[in-house]
């Protein structure tokens, strides 16, 4: 055990291991579509790209910097009550997103209305205080809750792309299908703006990456 | 009365839990794999949320509101709690969620046989906390309300779950696409339930 930590302690910041731990929630990892974590919040803030992009940074900054903190303290606490000690942790990091959301982003804010509470029982950032941030030092769960707030991310501001072009012709908001479609004919899909079309989508995103990589196809 | 009927279709129908709003997702998906576990997991969350809803509730309107406090003395009148809301309703939570899991182990050892597994995952299960929030943002007034709310949404909740593990055990003689087995399948499958469940939108009692 001790000379696993020596060994650990020895390593550069960036080392590949670290940067693996960076890049495999993007893809083969990712907390959605393969560890089926945080699907609550995720799907409906993805009517258009801004809300989306917002919720996906609040979630990367508050798992980031609670695995940090609970890492830090995992040699302290209790396993008894590790549960209430990660939800006050989780929680005083929600009370920070929020107030700074509301104080310079107001509109933002009130579209997300109670999704921004409930990054706290968002179950990426569980899922990974539990499997991760308590079994490791404090850099490398930094860079895990980096890399699963990101994978995460990925997935949410990919389906508000498809869900703003298709359902209102918009990208963050600018009309971005040029008007002779619409005198052709053309019409938005207003399907896609209902909240069924979100997990319609996210079931396609799935079936093309199991297509792309059959290791994660079940039985 | 006739409000609070109508309250109660409304959020089991029109204001699913897990069709309008996604809440609780995660142990939808990962719970829905056979009938008998989803309708106790089922019944476990509409009563966890019968009994925190309301508490909540009651925190919220004598504690955080925004000058709640003026019952204590005058001199608190301007005091704003709210922004403690988050941190106070999942301790709120989490421990209803402990006290219930005890009571039920005392007074009745087959109910928590049945439920024993899922009681301390509920404590982080969207659903409760978003009822909570919800009914924080609405400003329902009386606390018959709030249970009545709190009820039909566990009620609609496990009527989705129910749902989508009946469905699920069919599907297994099915033969769907590989990439798309297991989770891709129960994605879209929701999502088509959910298309259904929309027709229910402007019903009004």
């Amino acid at each position: 055990m001790s000379d696993t930590k020596t060994k650990a302690e020895k390593e550069p910041m960036f080392s590949p291991k670290i940067l693996k731990l960076l890049k495999s929630p993007l893809n083969i990892e990712n907390p959605i579509t393969v560890q089926v974590l945080g699907i609550c919040s995720a799907l409906a803030v993805t009517v258009q790209m801004k809300p989306a992009i917002v919720m996906a940074l609040s979630v990367t900054i508050v798992t980031a910097f609670s695995n940090l903190i609970i890492s830090a303290l995992r040699n302290t606490i209790p396993a008894r009550i590790r549960i209430i000690v990660q939800l006050v942790v989780v929680a005083a990091l929600v009370i920070i997103v929020d107030q700074v959301l509301k104080a310079y982003m107001y509109d933002v804010s009130k579209k997300l209305s109670v999704f921004v509470g409930l990054i706290i029982t968002n179950c990426i950032l569980m899922g990974r205080l539990e499997a991760f941030a308590m079994g490791n030092k404090p850099w490398p769960s930094f860079v895990d809750g980096i890399g699963n707030g990101l994978g995460y991310g990925l997935i949410l501001v990919t389906v508000g792309f498809f869900r703003e072009l298709l359902g209102s012709g918009k990208i963050l908001g600018f009309a971005v299908v040029p008007k002779a479609f619409y005198e052709f004919g053309y019409a938005n899909n207003g399907l896609m703006i209902l909240p069924p079309m979100a997990l319609i989508t996210i079931g396609v995103i799935i079936w093309v990456q199991r297509t792309k990589s059959p290791e994660l196809q079940e039985k | 009365m006739e409000n609070l009927f109508n309250l109660f279709v409304r959020s089991i129908f029109i204001d699913n839990m897990i069709f309008a709003y996604f809440l609780g997702m995660c142990s939808f998906l990962a719970v829905s794999k056979t009938v008998k576990t989803s309708v106790g997991l089922g019944i476990a969350v509409t009563f966890v949320l019968i009994v925190t809803a309301p508490v909540n509730w009651l925190v919220d309107t004598y504690l955080l509101k925004p000058g709640a406090l003026a019952w204590l003395s005058p001199d608190f009148a301007d005091l704003d709690l709210s922004y403690l809301s988050f941190m106070i309703f999942i301790a709120v939570i989490a421990a209803i969620v402990q006290l219930v899991e005890m009571v039920v182990e005392k007074f009745s050892p087959a109910l928590y046989n049945a439920l024993g597994i899922f009681l301390p995952l509920i404590a982080v299960n969207c659903a409760i906390l978003g009822v909570a929030l919800f009914v924080q943002e609405r400003d329902y007034h009386t606390i018959s309300e709030v249970t009545v709310y709190a009820a039909g949404s566990g009620i609609g909740w496990f009527l989705a779950i129910a749902s989508l593990a009946a469905i699920r055990e069919k599907i297994t003689y099915s033969n769907v696409p590989k990439p798309l087995r297991g989770l891709g399948i129960s994605f879209i499958l929701t999502g088509l339930m959910a298309i259904a469940f929309m027709s229910f939108m402007g019903i009004k009692i």
